[in-house]
């Protein structure tokens, strides 16, 4: 027998992170600025980024969003309500996002004016969609080209990606985004930032959602603001309420103010 | 939950390097991992058996060193380890610092490979490499 010890030093993530460089690459040429939305199922990811495309469409911002779901489209149709152009990912199982997904569902990203959810041509089936038995997304109707109108990421000045309901798995997937926002709710429990510590040490900006239920909840804020603080020193929070409004003003405003800086 | 894609990816990448070594056989794979890396080790020793089932490596032994989590504390000039994940204060001074300097690592340290292996299982030692 011999045997020999071959130094790897090699990250197991490699090719995602790779291809995340370069989207982000891409984004930052293309001048958009690209948010990846990460929590539990049941924060209410959907209804918060509802809520923020609304109001920057209304601010006469230019807004897109990519969601991930297991299966439906049924969050893309509740964010085309927006007016927004959204794609639906399915990942058909598979527990996150990864970079190969999201360069695949922008490739071909098709909108037409009557129908603001679309899905990818059944051709663009990628190699990783048939090795891991799903990941594809989903057309609402069959995609055609004629008559339609490509989304580019020089038109948009926001991209939005939700993530797939989990806070564990999406943490390790590098997407290429800008800003990596991790939300909670007040029906969660102050602790979720301790239990969870990989995706709030890695998040850029925390949002507490649904605290128009606080009180009723017995949510400890104090204790939820201590508790992301002591994973995620100095990072920015927002509490807001995607049904009253409550908080958005600030949040929007951060959002702005990432825009202005989007380049750097 | 991700551990079988993780695991996944590790066959590959290791089945690839090991290609570099024709007919050697792959004892061992040795993997770093970090506090930080959201990746449960039982998980992923549970999944090394069926994802390497069948594939060029089956029967490769896989070892998982934990990497724990250091930050650096600028009041203290000094990179201390944590002892867990729940509060990321310099064990110092005491204070809070973002600046982690390890712990987030999820990578494929080294591979140990048996370059005589199937040469001489096929009686064609004479072949085998001289370790240097």
């Amino acid at each position: 027998m011999t045997t020999r010890i071959v130094e790897l030093r090699q990250g197991i993530l490699k090719k995602n992170d790779e291809l995340a460089r370069t989207l982000r690459q891409s984004f930052t040429s293309a001048g958009v600025l690209v948010l990846n939305l990460v929590s539990s199922p049941g924060t209410g990811k959907t209804a918060f980024l509802e809520r923020t495309l609304r109001e920057l469409k209304a601010r006469g911002a230019r807004v897109a969003a990519l969601v991930g779901d297991l299966e439906t489209d049924n969050d893309a149709r509740r964010l085309a309500a927006s007016g927004a152009p959204v794609r639906q990912i399915n990942t058909h199982g598979i527990c996150h996002l990864d970079a190969e997904m999201i360069e695949r569902h922008l490739t071909g990203w098709e909108i037409r004016a009557s129908q603001q959810v679309s899905g990818s041509a059944s051709q663009q089936v990628s190699e990783l969609a048939s090795q891991q038995g799903g990941a594809q997304s989903e057309p609402l109707e069959a995609a055609g080209t004629e008559g339609g109108r490509l989304v580019a990421l020089s038109d948009l000045d926001y991209l939005f990606i939700e993530n797939v309901g989990n806070l564990v798995c999406p943490s390790s997937y590098d997407l290429g985004e800008k800003i990596r926002v991790a939300l909670l709710s007040v029906t969660e429990g102050e602790d979720k930032p301790l239990k969870y510590p990989t995706l709030f040490n890695s998040a850029d900006a925390a949002v507490i959602t649904k605290i128009d239920i606080a009180e009723p909840c017995g949510f400890d804020r104090e204790l939820a603001l201590r508790n992301i603080n002591e994973i995620r020193p100095g990072i920015r929070i927002f509490e807001t309420s995607s049904k009253t409004g409550a908080g958005m003003e600030e949040w929007l405003g951060y959002l702005a103010e990432q825009l202005t800086r989007r380049a750097s | 939950m991700h551990e079988l894609s993780i695991v996944s990816s590790v066959v590959d990448s290791v089945t690839e390097s090991a290609a570099a070594y024709p007919g050697a056989r792959v004892l061992e794979v040795r993997l770093r991992v970090g506090a930080l890396a959201s990746v449960v080790v039982d998980s992923l020793e549970f999944c090394w058996g069926i994802a390497t089932e069948g594939t060029e490596i089956e029967g490769a032994k896989l070892v998982v060193k934990t990497v724990p989590v250091v930050v650096w504390c600028e009041p203290c000039g000094k990179a201390s380890e944590l002892d867990g994940v729940q509060s990321f204060r310099c064990p110092l001074c005491g204070e809070l610092t973002m600046d982690v300097r390890q712990g987030r690592e999820l990578e494929i340290e080294s591979i140990e490979i048996d370059e005589a292996g199937e040469n001489e299982t096929a009686g064609r030692r004479d072949k085998a490499e001289v370790p240097g």
